[in-house]
């Protein structure tokens, strides 16, 4: 185990990326170009970091790892600490935002020309925020990342993205901020509960059952707008459509997972017995989200709003599974978030890649890309089918044990959330179809090129790491595993102990 | 208790040296008279010359020399207010108490009027009402402030508030050619006759029902566990309500949004900081001090003064266009959140107050720091759609303003943040956590009109720039309080600590 501040190091050296990014004079073209290289070196720095993460993880500890404590504020009997820690549920929420900054910064290359000192500047900020949520084990410290995260999303938004950017910027952050200022509020009470704002203390805490109930709704507000979970999501087709493609890559692959994350982190160990009693109403939600946006999904013309209904979906199935509480489910949501991730950022990636050659989001502009875009057809593809989760990808793995581990829990709920593998499948394949099958019938779409040698080197990983999570999950299951399983027993033991009932919707 | 005849006049120094150097600089511009100062390079086209005045320039010489002596006198005050330290003392046979509390709230008040001063040098020289009666006046009026923070006795009490509203309703028509500026100032004095007439019946009521003025008695008696009489509890309500227009807590806040738009600029910035909080503190030291034991009989009240406040302030902020008033109903927004602090009763609550004011002065001198930047060829620009694209123009200025404005949201990890934090801990710790929730509620819908003004920033398409260079009394003022602002979070530890300190001295108990 090493003795670096390696969680520091990883959170905060994109901050030092940006301030050199800041400092940066000269005419304009030097300035963009020198951006963006000393963007690209910081984020590849901060992910070669969060690999060595992985290689020094001990995936049979199932206490945090990495962990860094000092005092921070102490006042009159109120402390807050800087702690941060991984365990095995955070670990790959940190890869996988180290690694999309990545692409990103890769993905904006040339399709950013304004402002593109501030806008590497705004994205590495932004990876600092995200890493740090998932890093923090302090309720303040946590609060502050997870709120602060939207400021850069919401410059990103309006300054760089699409014709009806404002309102989307707009609605995206004052529906988080609603979410999150109610969390705020509950995480003052657990400090009066627990007497510190230490996550580690509180989630070995033995909160009331009354007051678990208010609590775990103060948290829900917060993390079901941020999966987005039905009837919340309606802010996220705005964001994701008006979003530059970037900013739909982070939203999608990262700042959809804080809710996920939240509720594995939080509301399960800290307020299990809620969890227990709330567990309909969040089957119910995610049922109706899995299926109504689905068909939402198969009605949408805009390539984009498309795959935004797509995600809303497949956040359905996590907060299924992450409720479901069993061991499988529980392994199976965070790989599931991983997953989607991955597939949802490289989906916005490749409707990145057509709407900079032809600057619309229209289906039905499109059509027998086939012919003229292989490479791009392939890549497509790939993503597509993974998304759909066909066996072999790492769509497949998450569903399956989410499917699995619901059953044991609730046959019919299984039921009718495995219904959504088929709309699934129906969407992207008669999306897939619109788009690159057919034949060509307009010039502008017949003189698009092909994937340029950077957009290659933009999918070829990304493609793997599908091909791989589907593959031999293992990799992947090992270090989470430990945590997951003895998150499911805290989790049951809290709710022998309680013995608050399940609310009967039933 | 002295046992002599003449009073102790030893806890009220700070106070009679700021009294002691007012007059002398009054006197000093007075003798010295009006002098033409060397020509400062104005734009051209400023107001200076296009409102021709017979001598452009007068009297700028005397007023930059008696300004800049004024801010080193409110220097020299606060060095012998801190020499003093918080140990508590009374004086004037116990109508006048220094002690921790009133430490922490003058050095606040004494940086927020020399900053203030600072801010108005160049304004007041470019629109052609640079006068030495200015810093003079702010003076005083700082000084009644003290008394007020100080006031041990309703008789201190209602003197200490004259001393600073005679002197405001001169500055708030300063700018005595302008049409607005005489109604700003007409305005503020008719409402503030009015409240002071309220708070003087009330403490009338007070005395009739109380038989005595002094803190000290009043504790003693609401303390003893017999039930307040009803005579007395209106007679609180009465001064609360009087209190209530000085800190401009709706229902009692129309006269705000007037005064600021009205009152040249940097009279609007002196008077979102100073005044306010001098008003909060005295507020604050009644309704704990003398009346802490009926915190059941008045908390219904301020409850209430604090969810109007947050709501109004939230709400009527949002369809403004003129950046003045949209600061005034900011002001009485947060003057909702930290009334929330005085509702818990509590010294965490005060603790919360003491952190939120000084907060919220660094953060909004910086923001009316980047308002007295808004000119174009030397006439000023109040509009908030002539900051769009400043982030284009202007990108430090815009940067600048973007810190203050989410921090006036209290988005981490910004200052505001923090002092939203202290308040919410505290009125939670006192069982309010439905007042948390209110107020974390209209701090999202506030987060819509901060949030505008960042849009319009660096979403709209650029008009034309402000003039350049900005001075360096503002260029430093900006950058000191746009650091303090965003990187609050490394050392909050010292503030909350004198916080803390400050507001134990009012629970002695």
């Amino acid at each position: 185990m090493s003795h670096w501040p390696l969680l520091t190091l990883v959170t905060f050296l994109p901050l030092v990326g940006a301030l050199f990014i800041l400092l940066t004079r000269g005419d304009e073209e030097i300035v963009a170009r020198n951006a963006r290289m000393i963007a690209l070196w910081t984020s590849l720095i901060v992910f070669a970091l969060s690999l060595v993460l992985w290689a020094e993880f001990d995936p049979h500890e199932i206490g945090f790892q990495f962990v860094e404590h000092a005092g921070w504020i102490s006042v009159g009997g109120f402390h807050i600490t800087y702690h941060m820690g991984i365990d095995g549920i955070s670990l790959f929420f940190v890869l996988l935002s180290t690694l999309l900054t990545v692409i990103c910064i890769l993905a904006s290359w040339e399709s950013v020309r304004a402002q593109v000192k501030e806008y590497m500047v705004t994205f590495l900020v932004m990876e600092t925020m995200m890493v740090g949520i998932f890093c923090a084990l302090d309720f303040i410290l946590f609060y502050l990342f997870f709120e602060g995260v939207l400021i850069p999303m919401f410059l990103i938004i309006g300054i760089w993205g699409g014709p009806d950017r404002i309102y989307a910027a707009f609605k995206f952050f004052l529906y988080t901020l609603l979410g999150s200022v109610l969390m705020l509020v509950a995480i003052i009470v657990i400090y009066y509960q627990t007497g510190s704002t230490d996550i580690v203390t509180a989630l070995h805490y033995n909160f009331p059952a009354g007051l678990q109930k208010w609590l775990w709704l103060a948290f829900f507000a917060s993390f079901a707008i941020k999966v987005p979970m039905w009837p919340l999501h309606t802010w996220l087709p705005d964001a994701h459509t008006e979003a530059p493609t970037a900013g739909s890559v982070i939203l999608a692959g990262v700042l959809l997972k804080l809710g996920g994350y939240g509720f594995v982190r939080f509301s399960l160990p800290m307020f299990a017995a809620a969890s227990h009693y709330f567990t309909p109403l969040i089957f119910v939600l995610s049922v109706v989200a899995v299926i109504y946006t689905s068909l939402v999904a198969l009605a949408q013309t805009d390539m984009k709003k498309l795959i935004a209904y797509s995600s809303i979906a497949h956040m359905g199935f996590v907060t299924m599974g992450i409720f479901a509480a069993t061991s499988e489910a529980v392994q199976g949501a965070i790989i599931q978030m991983l997953s989607h991730g991955v597939v949802s950022a490289a989906l916005f990636l490749c409707v990145g890649v057509v709407y900079d050659r032809l600057h619309t989001r229209e289906i039905v502009r499109y059509g027998g890309l086939a012919d003229n875009m292989p490479a791009y057809a392939f890549a497509f593809m790939a993503f597509m089918l993974a998304a759909v989760g066909l066996p072999g990808t790492s769509g497949f793995v998450g569903e399956f044990l989410i499917l699995l581990g619901t059953y044991r829990v609730n046959t019919l709920v299984c039921f009718l959330a495995a219904t959504a593998l088929f709309l699934g499948a129906a969407y992207m394949l008669y999306l897939y179809r619109r788009v690159i099958f057919g034949t060509i019938t307009r010039d502008d779409v017949r003189r698009m090129l092909d994937l340029s040698w950077r957009e290659k080197a933009v999918f070829a990983p990304l493609i793997l790491i599908v091909l791989w999570m589907g593959l031999y999950p293992n990799s992947f299951l090992g270090p989470i595993r430990a945590s997951a399983d003895h998150l499911v027993q805290q989790v049951a033991a809290a709710r022998a102990a309680t013995g608050l009932r399940q609310a009967s919707l039933f | 208790m002295p046992t002599t005849t003449l009073p102790d006049f030893w806890p009220a120094l700070p106070e009679a040296v700021l009294a002691g150097l007012a007059m002398v600089l009054l006197l000093f511009g007075a003798m010295r008279g009006e002098r033409p100062a060397q020509p400062r390079a104005a734009p051209a086209g400023s107001p200076r010359d296009l409102r021709s005045r017979g001598v452009p320039s007068r009297g700028d010489s005397t007023a930059r020399l008696v300004s800049w002596l004024a801010i080193l006198s409110l220097l020299v005050v606060l060095a012998v207010a801190l020499v003093m330290g918080g140990a508590r003392r009374v004086g004037f046979y116990g109508m006048f108490v220094s002690d921790a509390f009133g430490l922490f709230m003058n050095v606040l008040i004494l940086l927020g009027s020399a900053a203030a001063i600072l801010l108005s040098l160049r304004y007041n020289e470019d629109l052609g009402i640079a006068r030495f009666e200015f810093p003079v006046l702010v003076m005083l009026a700082t000084t009644g402030m003290m008394v007020m923070i100080a006031a041990n006795d309703l008789i201190t009490l209602y003197v200490g508030l004259e001393l600073q509203n005679l002197a405001l309703y001169v500055v708030a028509s300063f700018d005595r050619d302008s049409v607005r500026s005489s109604e700003a100032g007409l305005k503020y004095f008719v409402l503030g006759a009015l409240s002071s007439g309220m708070l003087l019946y009330g403490a009338s009521l007070v005395y009739g029902f109380a038989g005595t003025t002094g803190f000290a008695g009043l504790y003693k008696l609401a303390a003893g566990g017999a039930p307040a009489s009803a005579g007395l509890i209106v007679g609180i309500v009465f001064v609360v309500v009087g209190l209530a227009f000085k800190v401009s807590a709706v229902p009692f806040h129309m006269w705000t949004p007037d005064v600021y738009e009205g009152a040249p600029t940097p009279v609007a910035a002196f008077f979102a900081v100073a005044p306010k909080m001098a008003a909060l503190a005295l507020f604050v030291r009644f309704m704990i001090t003398p009346f802490g034991p009926l915190v059941a009989e008045w908390r219904q009240v301020i409850i209430f003064l604090s969810i109007a406040s947050m709501l109004f302030g939230a709400v009527a902020a949002i369809a403004q266009q003129n950046i003045k008033r949209l600061m005034a109903y900011s002001s009485i927004g947060h003057i909702g959140y930290a009334l929330i602090g005085l509702a818990s009763a509590t010294a965490s609550g005060i603790r919360g107050i003491l952190v939120y004011l000084t907060i919220y002065l660094v953060m909004n001198l910086g923001a009316w720091a980047v308002i007295l930047c808004m000119r174009q060829r030397g006439r000023m620009l109040e509009g908030i759609s002539d900051l769009s694209g400043l982030s284009r123009t202007q990108p430090g200025l815009a940067l600048a303003l973007g810190i203050f404005l989410f921090s006036l949201t209290g988005i981490p990890p910004t200052a505001g943040f923090f002092a939203k934090l202290y308040i919410f801990l505290a009125a939670i710790d006192a069982r309010l956590t439905w007042l948390a929730v209110m107020g974390v509620v209209t701090s999202v819908v506030g987060a819509f009109y901060y949030l505008r003004i960042v849009k319009v920033m660096y979403f709209d398409e650029p008009v034309a720039g402000f003039d350049r260079p900005i001075g360096a009394e503002l260029k430093g003022v900006l950058i000191v309080t746009a650091l303090l602002t965003l990187f609050f979070f490394l050392f909050p530890g010292p503030l909350s600590g004198a916080a803390a300190a400050a507001a134990a001295a009012l629970f002695p108990r």
